[in-house]
């Protein structure tokens, strides 16, 4: 049971949020004009990594507002949680 | 040394001291025909069947961890094939039929027992579902019986069908059951070293050789060897092996949680799912309440779910049978499950040459079993899946084929 | 004779208040202040109930939370509770408890019988038979079944109460023992929040039983004010009788708190186990250690205890459970428990399996007149149901033999002591990761990985003198930790008679047998594990530590492995002759203690599962009569039965009521979403498969929405309210999902456009009605111009209706001219009364959903979940005229070229009409290839709704059908599972009004 850091009201118990997965996958701005396989790639396929992921969050019993979440896989630690638009966070390899 | 009733005896008066090991830990050799990676029941099991249908003989299972360790030994042990699709159906039913020989043909008890399933149905809507998915199986030669109201509270003596969302009716498929998990591993891994087949514990792979778009060998903690085919089988960590071998699959690897209750006396004798009130519950041999729900939305590695998951899991336990209100829950674990899009799995070949993979069963992989290895091992052996599996390529995440269980039962109007 | 065993003097029962209860239907009297493990004690009992794979005798084995012996069915009918641990109920006046496992009585049980057959029994002997013939595993299983189980579970409601909480705190301190209160003294004097729990009714711990001096001065007198500084503390909450149970991320804990489990009368008021959710800034684990059993051959009789629970029964509770008393120990601590026993009466023989002796101990024995055998060890015991004679042996341990004469004690109580284990359960729970310490033989907390301390026995310190200051300073520094001030540090001096000292640990003691060889050593009691069956799991295998526990069951009974864990490992170690910590050890799974069901769900049972949503309409609904029908958490009205009919009678009424006249329906249910700002039809425009762009102010237009596979999702009408705003509507279970949608889109994807979204589903009450005389009807009751030049279809009037302001849409579900009136909904049920008031002339008819289903299916409108299911694009709808051609993208659009979406033989939606006119096809039944004898058949399609049609006289179905526009006046079959086959002709899905004239009127 995390505690995250809503970037709009502060550290909320996790039952207030929603996951909705992997974060930074951009809609294609051109749809039409991709592969039947690049348009499956955008809907389907996911990094699911065992570490680091970047993912979405809503904080549906609070501001109801979207933000991203940098968090650790194995050890369910969260990194870091940012606003919609902000830009990616490096991943630091200590 | 066969499993009978006459060897127990016989071995009771040598006190049990002559019994062989079910499997042996052999070293890794420096090559291998085919190497199943993951020695679950699925990889196990396609072990198995490459084996012994057809005759592969310089196979070896790579386990990380102890056979049988990952969502084999952690789920809520449920079989059944009661699917809407054509296609699932085709395929768990294939696993249906596999299971009900399966004690024999292991030579170990799985305790496979058909004690039927109920699909509760607590609206207008879930009525019209089970009815169109009854109606499917039937015509499928699946076996399935729609129930009133008043049949499913016949049957299941203690349920409550007048709750907050009264159960109007139920799906049963009497061939449905559970068995016992950690048999399937042991049983298999134990018919498969019979074979021939090398079962390596302790062996994480830690990469994948390729070469000309071709898999060559495998680096693993115990070496690296050569290989002739691989077949990835790696439950709770797909997404992991895939990247090694440089693809990526369309799953997120989420927490699942589930829980047995303290044992008690027979109280409960069929397995009992309802979607709507989400639950599913039923009773162990060894008397506890074995009871799942759903999955937490966020991706994680760590075998750990929220706690709020377990909450979720009582209060419909306790809505569909008060009676277990004053019962205690004994022990809750997690399990890393690989969910796909259409909540299929994905079977067949990879981007990668004579490397094929066998994943994504989200919460459904235990009763898929045996029909899961054997398909998968045929389509390791001739390179290309039999019409069981072929529905279940990667490629259906392009063409749009999706087999979409979830889509078929959720929407509400 | 009662409460035989009951010491003259000692203990702290109230013997003033003595308190009845029955066990085993028999009556017995016990003391304030008892356990029911105490109480029975007292009274000789010592047989308790049969294990659970052998049916062997077993009496109380300790006495705390790790009992695995004593375990029972507690109380009555709705009331009772199977797997009771004896040695944690409180007794109270009218108490009932019984044996388990048991039949017909645990003195005589037929099951007992496994016992002699246990050679053919050994673990996992299941795997290796009752194979053959496969269908007789169901027979099989039955008398498993059967046999195996603990208690019985209740078999009515509950008739309690469970309470949950959330608490909040600076620190939480789990563990009530010295180690405990001391960490809540240091921290409670710097000023922070504590919370304190205990599993018991009093606090103490370990030293509520033993004799200790502090600064030389007697230790309880000093523990006792210890105690009361703490109570006196307004920023420290002591909970007791309150077992933390999990132990989950970012220190959120669970504990269970019993309420009223120890009282005599069921409270009305008070709820019978309270639940706490608790998170803490930082926790202080300090819940102690178990003692370790010592593992022999039979070993498991009843009067064979732990050593410290035999110091509890007699110093607690003034309780002696035998007189003639063995103390088997490999360690000095549990001399303390012989010295108490002499002198309270008993004769008292040690056996030591260490040769050397501590001068000072052995000074004392003799002085007491206690024999000490040393480097002995128990061989085997003897007694039926309660152990009266021991073989004791001496030990070479150098050459792992026994050596010299076999010797017997007479005896009628083993006390036995093989080490301390740290309860590691909550820290293991919080990831902590734990070492093996060769010193005291056992598992510590190594690695910490939540905000935490762990101290006293529970890291692995015996020694009281230390545990004192550290844990009062480990109380200080947490407080310090969280920026409180410092305080100062106290030195105490503690002091026991005997110290804690190394043990070693023994996976077991050689027998007259060898442990492989039929002697029964337990190391699981409950699951009745023995040596030996560790010993096969390893010959045949199941090395892993995983394999071992799941093969032989071991630590997998309701006590979890508290007593026997650590001795399986330390028996695998041996085997393998491999270091313990190569060995490993299984995860510690929550709950720490097995924990109510119906405590984990609260409130959240019966009305309160999950909240009911009602229209403002409902009350209305429900005085006439409505049968109510639950979609998603709504109750929406499914038909008025009126006198005596049946749903068909009544939907037919009311079908033919809204055809001929004039209906009204409740759709406040609709979900309905505000969307303002200038990009909101930019936005549609890329919501919805259709084009809104030019959609007028003060029109309405009906719109699909797909999801990015393609697939239709939702539908629903969204009208044009002013310059940039609109009111959308959409299914009633889809509100939230379609919300989320809209949100997800603005927020993450399209944030420079300006929309803003608000749910109003709750704001306004709808009235839907309809009918050829709603025009009629609704003009006396507004003064929106209702003429058709001024208000046609598909537009949307503001004004007052009923002398309230509303919001009137002319759109149609029915097929009939229909207005819906939306009022503010707390003007719902006034409008509606008036409505039905003022239409009495026109017959007004309230219709449910079930006649709103079959309206709409007359004129072929679908229902997104019921025709649609998640898998089906608006082509296959046959609604391509509702997809823009001309919009270069919308969401779902570049998933309908897919190859599989393309294809031409998907399922598409049709009309079917019955050729015998009469057969109703199940709404889920199959349009077959071919009509076969048997299944197998090939499917081509479903019947998505059907229904007999009142208004054409006969029934109409919608399906989906491969390949089905090219079928139009084909014959199909559909087979029932009643073997009937019905035949069918496949029409277009608009079966009354095709031109659509009716709604324009």
């Amino acid at each position: 049971m995390f505690i995250i850091n809503c970037p709009y009201c502060g550290e909320r118990d996790q039952t207030e949020f929603t996951c909705h997965g992997e974060a930074h996958i951009a809609r294609p701005d051109n749809p039409s004009e991709i592969s039947d396989e690049e348009w499956g790639r955008y809907l389907f396929f996911r990094e699911n990594p065992k570490g680091t992921h970047f993912e979405r969050w809503t904080h549906d019993h609070g501001c109801r507002r979207w933000f991203n979440v940098m968090r650790d896989t194995v050890t369910d630690q969260i990194i870091k949680t940012y606003k919609m638009g902000e830009a990616k966070p490096e991943i630091s390899n200590e | 040394m066969k499993y009978s009733l006459y060897n127990l005896v016989k071995n009771s008066f040598s006190y049990h001291e002559n019994w062989e090991k079910a499997w042996s830990s052999p070293d890794l050799k420096p090559e291998y025909d085919v190497v199943i990676v993951g020695g679950g029941g699925h990889g196990l099991g396609t072990a198995y069947y490459l084996a012994k249908e057809f005759g592969v003989k310089n196979i070896a299972v790579l386990e990380k961890g102890w056979i049988g360790g990952g969502n084999t030994g952690r789920n809520t042990t449920i079989i059944r094939s009661n699917y809407l699709w054509d296609e699932s159906a085709a395929l768990y039913n294939h696993a249906v039929n596999l299971w009900e020989g399966l004690s024999s043909e292991l030579n170990f008890n799985v305790m496979f027992s058909q004690r039927g399933l109920f699909h509760l149905a607590h609206s207008v809507h879930d009525m019209q579902e089970i009815t169109r998915r009854g109606y499917s199986n039937y015509l499928n030669g699946i076996d399935a019986e729609i129930l009133n109201q008043d049949q499913v509270a016949k049957k299941i003596p203690h349920i409550n069908v007048n709750g907050r969302y009264p159960v109007l009716g139920a799906l049963l498929q009497r061939r449905a059951g559970t068995a016992r998990h950690d048999a399937v591993a042991w049983g298999y891994a134990r018919a498969a070293e019979n074979l021939g087949v090398d079962i390596i514990q302790n062996c994480e792979v830690k990469g994948i050789d390729i070469s000309n778009g071709k898999v060559v060998g495998l680096q693993t903690t115990k070496g690296s060897i050569k290989v002739d085919k691989v077949g990835l089988v790696p439950a709770g960590h797909s997404s992991v092996l895939a990247n090694m071998a440089g693809f990526s699959l369309p799953i997120n690897s989420v927490p699942l949680q589930a829980l047995v209750s303290e044992p008690v006396k027979p109280i409960l004798d069929c397995v009992i799912m309802s979607n709507s009130v989400h639950v599913y519950v039923s009773q162990s041999d060894k008397g506890e309440l074995v009871v799942g729900a759903g999955s937490d939305a966020y991706n994680s590695y760590s075998q750990r779910g929220s706690f709020d998951m377990i909450e979720h899991m009582m209060a419909p336990l306790v809505e569909l049978f008060p009676i277990f209100s004053r019962l205690k829950m004994l022990r809750s674990w997690g399990g890393i499950v690989d969910v796909t899009p259409d909540r299929s799995p994905i079977i067949g070949k990879t981007p990668v040459k004579d490397l094929f993979i066998n994943c994504g069963w989200g919460t459904g992989g235990f009763k898929a079993t045996p029909g899961s290895a054997h398909v998968f091992a045929e389509t390791v052996f001739r390179g290309e899946p039999n019409d069981i599996a072929a529905p279940f390529s990667l490629e259906r995440h392009f063409s749009g084929a999706l087999v979409d269980e979830a889509a078929a039962a959720a929407v509400a109007h | 004779m009662s409460n035989q065993n009951r010491t003259i003097y000692g203990g702290k029962v109230n013997r003033e208040k003595p308190i009845n209860f029955v066990f085993n239907g028999k009556s017995y009297i016990g003391y304030q202040g008892d356990t029911l493990a105490s109480a029975l004690l007292a009274n000789d009992v010592h047989l308790i109930g049969r294990s659970f794979k052998y049916h062997r005798a077993r009496g109380i084995l300790t006495a705390g939370s790790e009992e695995p012996n004593a375990i029972v069915q507690l109380g009555l009918g709705a009331r009772t509770e199977p797997n009771i641990r004896a040695t944690e109920v409180e007794l109270y006046e009218g108490l009932e408890a019984s044996s388990q496992n048991c039949w017909p009585s645990v003195n005589f049980d037929i099951g007992a019988m496994n016992n002699f057959l246990s050679r053919i029994f050994p673990a996992g002997f299941y795997y290796k038979t009752f194979k053959w013939p496969p269908s007789m595993w169901l027979f099989y299983e039955h008398f498993i079944r059967k046999a195996a189980g603990l208690g019985q579970s209740p078999t009515a409601k509950n008739p309690d109460r469970y309470e949950q909480k959330f608490y909040y705190t600076d620190i939480t301190i789990v563990g009530g023992g010295i180690s405990g209160l001391l960490a809540a003294l240091g921290a409670g004097r710097s000023g922070c929040k504590v919370l304190l729990i205990d599993e018991n009714p009093e606090l103490g711990g370990y030293l509520l039983d033993y004799n200790f001096s502090i600064n030389e001065k007697d230790g309880k007198k000093w523990l006792k004010k210890i105690i009361e500084e703490l109570n006196g503390l307004a920023n420290v909450t002591i909970l007791k009788r309150t077992t933390a149970m999990g132990y989950y991320d970012y220190n959120y804990l669970t504990a269970l708190e019993k309420v009223t489990n120890h009282h005599a009368e069921f409270s009305s008021t008070l709820p019978r186990e309270r639940y706490w959710r608790i998170r803490s800034k930082k926790v202080i684990l300090a819940q102690g250690a178990f003692e370790r059993p010592l593992v022999f051959a039979d070993n498991d009789r009843p009067g064979i205890m732990m050593a410290s629970a035999g110091q509890k029964y007699l110093s607690r509770y003034g309780v002696l459970p035998g007189k003639s008393v063995v103390l088997f120990t490999n360690n000095d601590h549990a001399y303390l428990t012989a010295f108490e026993f002499v002198e309270k009466g008993a004769k008292v023989t040690v056996v030591d399996t260490r040769d050397l002796l501590n001068a000072r101990i052995s000074e004392k024995c003799k002085s007491l007149n206690i024999t000490v055998f040393k480097s002995y060890s128990v061989i085997k015991t003897y007694g039926d149901k309660k152990v009266n004679r021991i073989e004791i042996q001496q030990v070479d341990k150098n050459q792992n033999k026994l050596t010299g004469e076999v010797e017997n004690i007479h005896t009628d109580c083993v006390l036995m002591s093989g080490g301390w284990n740290p309860a590691v359960q909550l820290f293991s729970q919080s990831r902590g990761k734990l070492k093996y310490d060769l010193k005291i033989n056992t598992f510590v907390p190594d690695k910490i990985i939540e905000n935490q301390k762990i101290i006293g026995s529970n890291n692995g310190q015996f020694n009281l003198q230390e545990n004192l200051n550290e844990s009062f300073e480990a109380g200080i520094a947490a407080a310090n930790e969280l920026n409180f001030n410092s305080v100062e540090k106290v030195n105490w001096t503690g002091k026991e008679e005997i110290e804690f000292t190394h043990s070693d640990i023994e996976p077991y003691m050689l027998g007259k047998k060898k442990v492989t060889k039929g002697s029964k050593h337990f190391i699981d009691f409950q699951n009745d594990v023995t040596a030996a069956d560790i010993f096969l799991a390893q010959r045949e295998g199941y090395i892993s530590v995983e394999h071992t526990k799941r093969y032989t069951t071991t630590g997998m009974g309701t006590d979890q492995g508290k007593t026997s864990n650590v001795n399986a490992l330390a028996l695998m170690s041996h085997i393998h002759n491999k270091p313990v910590d190569e060995i490993g050890h299984t995860t510690f799974r929550p709950p720490y203690a097995p924990q109510t069901i119906g405590a984990i769900a609260g409130r959240s049972v019966d009305k309160l599962f999950d909240p009911e949503r009602k229209t403002s309409m409902h009350e209305w609904h429900v005085e006439n009569k409505a049968v109510f029908e639950d979609v998603g958490q709504w109750k929406r009205p499914y038909y008025f039965p009126q006198n005596k009919e049946d749903i068909h009678q009544a939907v037919k009424r009311e079908c033919l009521a809204v055809r001929n006249s004039l209906g009204i329906l409740d759709a406040s249910t609709l979900g309905k979403i505000d969307l303002q700002g200038p990009d909101t039809a930019k936005f549609l425009n890329m919501i919805y498969t259709n084009a809104w762009s030019k959609l007028e102010i003060g029109s309405c237009r009906y719109g699909l929405m797909c999801n990015e596979h393609g697939m239709i999702f939702d539908d629903g009408v969204t009208s044009r309210l002013g310059e940039n705003h609109y009111h959308m509507t959409t299914t009633t279970g889809g509100a939230a999902r379609v919300m989320s949608w809209l949100e997800e889109f603005l927020q993450t994807e399209w944030l420079d456009m300006k929309v803003f979204c608000t749910s109003v589903t709750e704001q306004w009450a709808v009235l839907s009605i309809s009918g050829p005389n709603s025009r009629e009807f609704l003009k006396d009751l507004t003064n929106i111009d209702l003429s058709k030049e001024n208000f046609p279809f598909m537009k949307f009037r503001e004004g007052e209706v009923c002398g309230v302001k509303a919001r009137v849409f002319r759109i149609s579900f029915t097929g009939e001219l229909s207005y819906e009136v939306n009022v503010p909904a707390r003007y719902g049920r006034y409008v509606w009364e008036k409505f039905m008031e003022h239409g009495k002339k026109y017959n007004i008819t309230p219709y449910g959903t079930e006649t709103m289903h079959v309206l709409r299916a007359e004129k072929g409108f679908i229902i997104v979940g019921q025709d649609t299911d998640g898998s089906v694009t608006p082509s296959d709808m046959n609604m391509d005229w509702i997809v823009s051609k001309k919009k270069e993208d919308f969401l779902g659009k570049r998933s309908f070229t897919r190859s599989d979406t393309v294809r031409h033989d998907r399922k598409k939606f049709v009309g079917l009409l019955v050729n015998d006119k009469k057969t109703i096809l199940p709404e889920g039944s199959h349009i077959v290839e071919k009509a076969l004898k048997q299944p197998p058949m090939k499917m081509l399609g479903h019947v998505t709704s059907s229904y007999y049609s009142p208004t054409l006289g006969y029934p109409i179905a919608l399906a989906m059908l491969k390949d089905g526009f090219s079928k139009m006046g084909e014959q199909v079959v559909v087979p029932l599972m009643n073997g009937k086959i019905i035949e069918a002709t496949v029409t277009d899905t608009i079966f009354y009004d095709k031109e659509g004239k009716k709604n324009n009127e």
